[in-house]
């Protein structure tokens, strides 16, 4: 690589890593706990006691409650709303049941109530707007209380990010060319210790960084992605419906034919949530039944099957398309919730390596000390270059 | 500043470590996706690799 290429590659790495560092810091620290926001709520919330344990509510066992019984109950509870999502388990017969004044209204006036459907009883209620710390980091972490802007910018903080660790790579080169792998140098100065701390923690937990990295950035743009499958797939899935008035919703048929016509488009599959006509996740007629897939790889990519919601006909079912299936994989490879506790202490861990080559990296640039930038630059070049 | 007179490693010396532990890393990213039981397990040893590479370099490389 010639000086000049190194030059390039290491202001591209200054500049990105300098713009996302206070950002991705802020990541790691609230994403730290939001890795084990399922054990935190186990161990912070009173367990329920579930009528019919290890039944899974998103199936047809027998005992459990039709889908039109559980919705009068979350209705009794919110008078005057209408439902805008059904939502499933596999493992637990409890499930939720999302109400709002208006089918389209935003996410701050949901009201999420959970039933157990085994027995009927009512669970939980919250707000969406509702506190808790843990609430609170969700929030931070996704869009720093700035609804979707906030989301973009963190997105765009996150491609950064990837520049950051693409360009980095190609900096180890240089830095490296004298060095063993994993050599750290923790005698000789505080700034060739923290040097060698980067190089090595930013390649060994490369992968991962720019998995997560990446992935949040699809995460970041659920929004768009959302409304891309709505106004296309969506669009033409429903087009005989174009035109037509929003079905008002005393007009909403059974919940439970609907399923029944849904099970039959799609037999063999279970479904994960159903959305109401008029929300993001269907057309203003139809209740959108998504099922998961029938392995676990495939179990997060959803198909949707569009039900008249006035009549419980059939209208059509098609896989998501591709960038929604991204989004679909992006949510655990982001998460990390997808190996069990030990799958998420690795995520803790490499949360805390990601730290540490921000924080050296922050430091780096901290200490280059009184030297003009082109004094560094030069130093860095007889770092990275042999003499010649 | 290094040793002067080391020899410069060539690429593929330099990357072959991280590049093997990146292939691994992307390895246990997608194992445990797939389905439960050895997968998980996969999963774990291969994300693992970073954690001990650092135990690694922390008792054998420190100078």
């Amino acid at each position: 690589m010639t000086r000049r290429a190194i030059r390039l590659w290491f202001l591209v790495h200054k500049w990105s890593s300098l713009v996302c560092t206070a950002f991705l810091l802020m990541l790691c620290i609230t994403g730290l706990p939001l890795i084990f926001h399922d054990e935190i709520d186990w161990l912070t919330e009173e367990q329920p006691q579930l009528g019919m344990p290890g039944v899974g509510s998103s199936g047809t066992t027998e005992g459990l409650l039709s889908l039109d019984k559980m919705m009068e109950r979350a209705l009794a509870n919110r008078p005057g709303e209408v439902p805008v999502f059904m939502a499933f388990d596999n493992d637990q017969p409890s499930m939720t049941v999302t109400t709002a004044p208006r089918p389209d209204s935003p996410g701050a006036d949901m009201t999420i109530q959970s039933f157990d459907r085994s027995t009927g009883e009512q669970i939980g209620m919250v707000g969406e707007s509702d506190g808790g710390v843990m609430h609170f980091l969700l929030q931070l972490h996704t869009d720093m209380f700035l609804g979707l802007p906030g989301m973009l910018f963190l997105g765009a903080m996150g491609f950064l990010f990837a520049v950051a660790l693409v360009s980095g790579v190609v900096l180890y080169a240089p830095f490296m060319r004298k060095l063993d792998f994993g050599t750290l140098r923790v005698s000789r100065s505080p700034r060739l210790k923290w040097l060698d701390y980067h190089n090595f923690l930013g390649v060994v937990a490369l992968a991962w960084m720019l998995v997560v990295g990446l992935t949040g950035v699809i995460n970041a743009l659920s929004v768009p992605i959302e409304d891309l499958w709505q106004a296309n797939e969506l669009a033409d899935m429903t087009s005989e419906y174009a035109g037509r008035d929003a079905l008002p919703p005393e007009r909403y048929g059974s919940l439970d034919l609907a399923m029944a016509r849904a099970r039959e488009a799609l037999p063999g599959n279970n479904p994960q949530f159903i959305g109401f006509p008029g929300g993001t996740f269907s057309s203003k007629h139809h209740y959108a039944v998504f099922f998961q897939g029938d392995t676990p790889l495939t179990q997060r990519l959803l198909t949707p099957a569009l039900i008249d919601a006035e009549t419980g006909e059939f209208t059509d079912a098609r896989p998501m398309p591709w960038y929604y299936m991204a989004l679909s994989m992006s949510r655990p490879l982001h998460f990390g919730d997808y190996g069990g506790l030990p799958l998420k202490l690795l995520w803790a861990a490499l949360t805390l390596f990601t730290m540490v080559v921000l924080g050296s990296g922050l430091y780096l640039w901290l200490v280059k000390g009184s030297a003009s930038s082109k004094a560094h630059l030069r130093r860095i070049e007889q770092l990275a270059v042999p003499a010649e | 500043m290094i040793e002067r007179n080391k020899r410069s490693l060539p690429l593929r010396a330099i990357f072959a470590w991280p590049l093997a532990i990146f292939l691994v890393g992307l390895v246990g990213l997608v194992s445990a996706l797939t389905g439960d039981g050895w997968r998980d397990s996969l999963s774990w040893l291969a994300l693992a690799a970073p954690v001990a590479a650092l135990a690694w370099a922390m008792r054998m490389r420190r100078r």
